[in-house]
């Protein structure tokens, strides 16, 4: 899956679980840009992110996973 | 994904029905995101639907219907609350629920200024994670329960609630293996131990488990429920992909405790009862019994059906077929398992089936909502959906050997106790068969009831009978005057209160015992009685019960030193059918001059009541008199 694929993907998600049509993912993207991303929020959306894409992230990845640009890379290199 | 609610059909369309229910206002927004929340969805719809119902609720302000729910753990829960609420709703219930501080649930329980103490909840819901309770291991399984324990007391007492406990999550892995219980040390074999022996506890303590323990290994398995890095970063033990599930789980079991869940099994013959077309092929040409995997596979259905129909659950037969031909299996078959005893109304014709299933229920005098109707056709299925929406239709899978647990997982049949009469049903409906040949039989209603020679045994309220008596209250919708819920709590309180008037009514006749088919509860409000529900088995209807019932409550409420009955007509839209109830028995409308809210009361001056004859004969029940020792 190519990366633009992943933001879009990654889009619907975001759109659905913070209920804002308007998100647009930018590379940069973080918790502080989205209204809602707290930490149950980021629970729910790494769950989320592994049942669409069917992935599994480790503890220290999701630690990690803070801004988008991240997110994606993480996703595509566990695609391959 | 989505291996969670597989019983229930996917919605192609269901971000759009979103979007229309989303734009009516609450409450007609409602019937749209029940069906909604009864499609087949995954945790991130379950809390986009929570969140457009919890938008939509604030806008108008709440519902008044909604149930108070705290939910309190050891551990983080938040995740579970759009489970636990979608899970509600898929019921037509409204939650409102309480999360406390974060592990502070026994000081919230005791601390008179708790948060929790000001939301007083009417369901307490025990959500302890199994590493709180196991503790450093130094725990028995006896003191851990005796904690649990002393926690449902207090609930029970403080809030006069209904207490629900979940059991263990066996989350902590074995160390020994298969044997692991000769290692009492052992986390696991603890969990295990303290999971066993809740069962009798919460049963003595009038405590319903959520099963968490057993409905892990039936569905997904441990590592679908719990996930140890979710635990690790956010202390949640029953991570969101399961959450929806959970509230599934948990809204099935507060539904049950409303007296909500479904009655009947209504089903499909060719196909679903046994495999192939029996008008086609024959008696000989259907597969049915030993011999091959899918004539295995309905026996086990059958089976299965039949379990349920000895518990309680009412069967009928729904199928397009000439009707000799759909009734030659159960007469003739000798594979069959179930007996066109077992079947409560059979309908076999070519109409559609959205009018034959009009038809059962009427038939059986139940609600709608509360048949399953379970058929191997898709298209029969959908139809069913779009026609009578009230109707749960599973989503049968294509290999008959799922029906059964198909079925099981959609939980339809929830039930918190098993009654005497929920076992003797099947056999009250086949003597309702019986009572209706007689009637053909006989030309004039009067020789007919009096064929019946009717014993209707009165007795108080009592513990013993107060199963079925909370069960009745709870889902009698339409002889019901009032239409009061209760609680058992507060059924049981009648029992001692002297002020109080209660009847419960079992009516034989020469077919046999119908079990209680009537209650009655009086409260005295200085000279008169106050008739506070007046209820009564549809079963029963025609059979002049009414005026022997009235007879014995005129005799109670004389013993009591009252002058007058007062009686209530509340109309929901259901009873209708008791409109004129008090007007017929002879009661006079209450003069409303002055008062408010007695439009709908009716008055009998007792010293002016003169009982009419009934071919019915009045018993007195076993502990009639042993409570009547009790008041004086």
């Amino acid at each position: 899956m190519q990366k633009p694929q992943i933001y879009s993907e990654l889009n619907d998600i975001f759109r659905d679980l913070f209920d804002d049509d308007n998100i647009v993912l930018k590379p940069e993207t973080s918790a502080d840009d989205v209204d809602g991303w707290d930490s149950l929020a980021h629970i729910n959306l790494i769950v989320a992110i592994e049942a669409k894409f069917k992935i599994k992230f480790k503890t220290a990845e999701i630690e990690s996973l803070h801004n988008v640009e991240h997110l994606v890379d993480v996703i595509a290199a566990k695609l391959g | 994904m989505n291996i969670e609610l597989d019983w229930l059909p996917g919605l192609n369309d269901w971000a759009d029905q979103l979007a229309r229910a989303q734009a009516l206002p609450w409450p007609s927004a409602k019937p749209a995101f029940v069906a909604l929340a009864n499609s087949r969805i995954d945790f991130l719809q379950t809390v986009k639907l929570d969140r457009a119902v919890q938008r939509s609720l604030k806008a108008a302000g709440g519902d008044p219907a909604r149930l108070r729910l705290a939910l309190l753990g050891s551990s983080t829960v938040s995740q579970l609350a759009a489970g636990l609420r979608i899970g509600a709703l898929r019921r037509g219930l409204i939650l409102d629920i309480y999360e406390g501080p974060y592990g502070l649930y026994r000081q919230e329980l005791s601390d008179p200024e708790s948060g929790l103490r000001a939301f007083a909840p009417q369901i307490v819901l025990f959500a302890l994670d199994a590493r709180h309770v196991v503790g450093a291991g130094d725990t028995s399984a006896g003191d851990a329960i005796a904690q649990m324990a002393h926690c449902w007391s207090l609930a029970k007492s403080t809030f006069d609630c209904a207490v629900i406990q979940q059991t263990l999550l066996p989350c902590i892995p074995p160390t020994l293996g298969s044997n692991e219980h000769r290692l009492p040390e052992s986390p696991h074999a603890l969990i295990e131990r303290i999971n066993s022996e809740l069962r009798p506890a919460a049963d003595a303590a009038g405590v319903h488990l959520l099963a968490l323990d057993s409905f892990m290994r039936l569905h997904g398995g441990l590592n679908f429920w719990h996930e140890a890095s979710l635990w690790n970063r956010a202390k949640q033990e029953v991570g969101p992909a399961a959450s929806a599930l959970y509230g599934e789980y948990a809204g099935r079991l507060i539904a049950a405790l409303r007296g909500l869940s479904a009655k009947c099994l209504v089903l499909d013959l060719d196909n679903t009862l046994w495999g192939g077309v029996i008008g086609d092929g024959g008696l000989e040409g259907i597969a049915l019994g030993q011999g091959s995997a899918a004539g295995e596979a309905f026996l086990d259905f059958q089976r299965y059906a039949q379990t349920l129909s000895r518990r309680g659950v009412i069967l009928a037969v729904c199928s397009k077929n000439d009707e000799i031909n759909a009734r030659a299996p159960f007469q003739k078959h000798p594979e069959m398992i179930l007996k066109e005893t077992d079947i409560a109304c059979f309908v076999a014709n070519w109409s559609d089936k959205a009018q034959n299933i009009r038809t059962i229920a009427a038939s059986l005098n139940i609600g709608l909502d509360a048949l399953v109707f379970a058929d191997d056709n898709p298209a029969e299925r959908g139809l069913i959906r779009r026609e009578l929406p009230m109707v749960a239709v599973p989503e049968l899978p294509e290999d008959p050997a799922d029906y059964v647990s198909t079925i099981a997982r959609g939980g339809y049949f929830e039930a918190v106790a098993v009654t005497g009469e929920d076992r003797e049903r099947g056999s009250q409906y086949a003597g309702n068969a019986q009572r209706e040949k007689l009637r053909e039989t006989v030309t004039d209603v009067a020789s007919y009831l009096a064929a019946l020679k009717m014993e209707l045994i009165f007795q108080p309220f009592d513990r013993i009978g107060l199963p079925r008596i909370v069960q009745l209250a709870n889902k009698t919708n339409q002889f019901n005057l009032t239409t009061i819920r209760y609680v058992e709590r507060d059924l049981e309180r009648v029992i001692d209160d002297p002020r109080c008037v209660s009847l419960q009514l079992r009516l034989k006749d020469v077919y046999g015992d119908n079990g209680i088919i009537a209650l009655i509860l009086g409260r005295m409000q200085g000279q008169d009685l106050f008739i506070e529900t007046w209820l009564m088995s549809c079963r029963v209807l025609g059979r002049q019960v009414e005026e022997a019932t009235l007879q014995l409550i005129a005799a109670r409420a004389e013993a009591s030193g009252a002058r007058r009955l007062i009686g209530e007509y509340r109309p929901t839209a259901k009873n209708g059918m008791v409109r004129e109830h008090y007007e017929k028995l002879g009661f006079a409308p209450l003069d409303a001059s002055g008062e408010e809210s007695t439009a709908n009361r009716w008055i009998l001056e007792l010293s002016s009541y003169r009982s009419k004859p009934t071919p019915i004969r009045l018993v007195e029940g076993p502990n009639a008199k042993t409570a009547d020792l009790q008041r004086a």
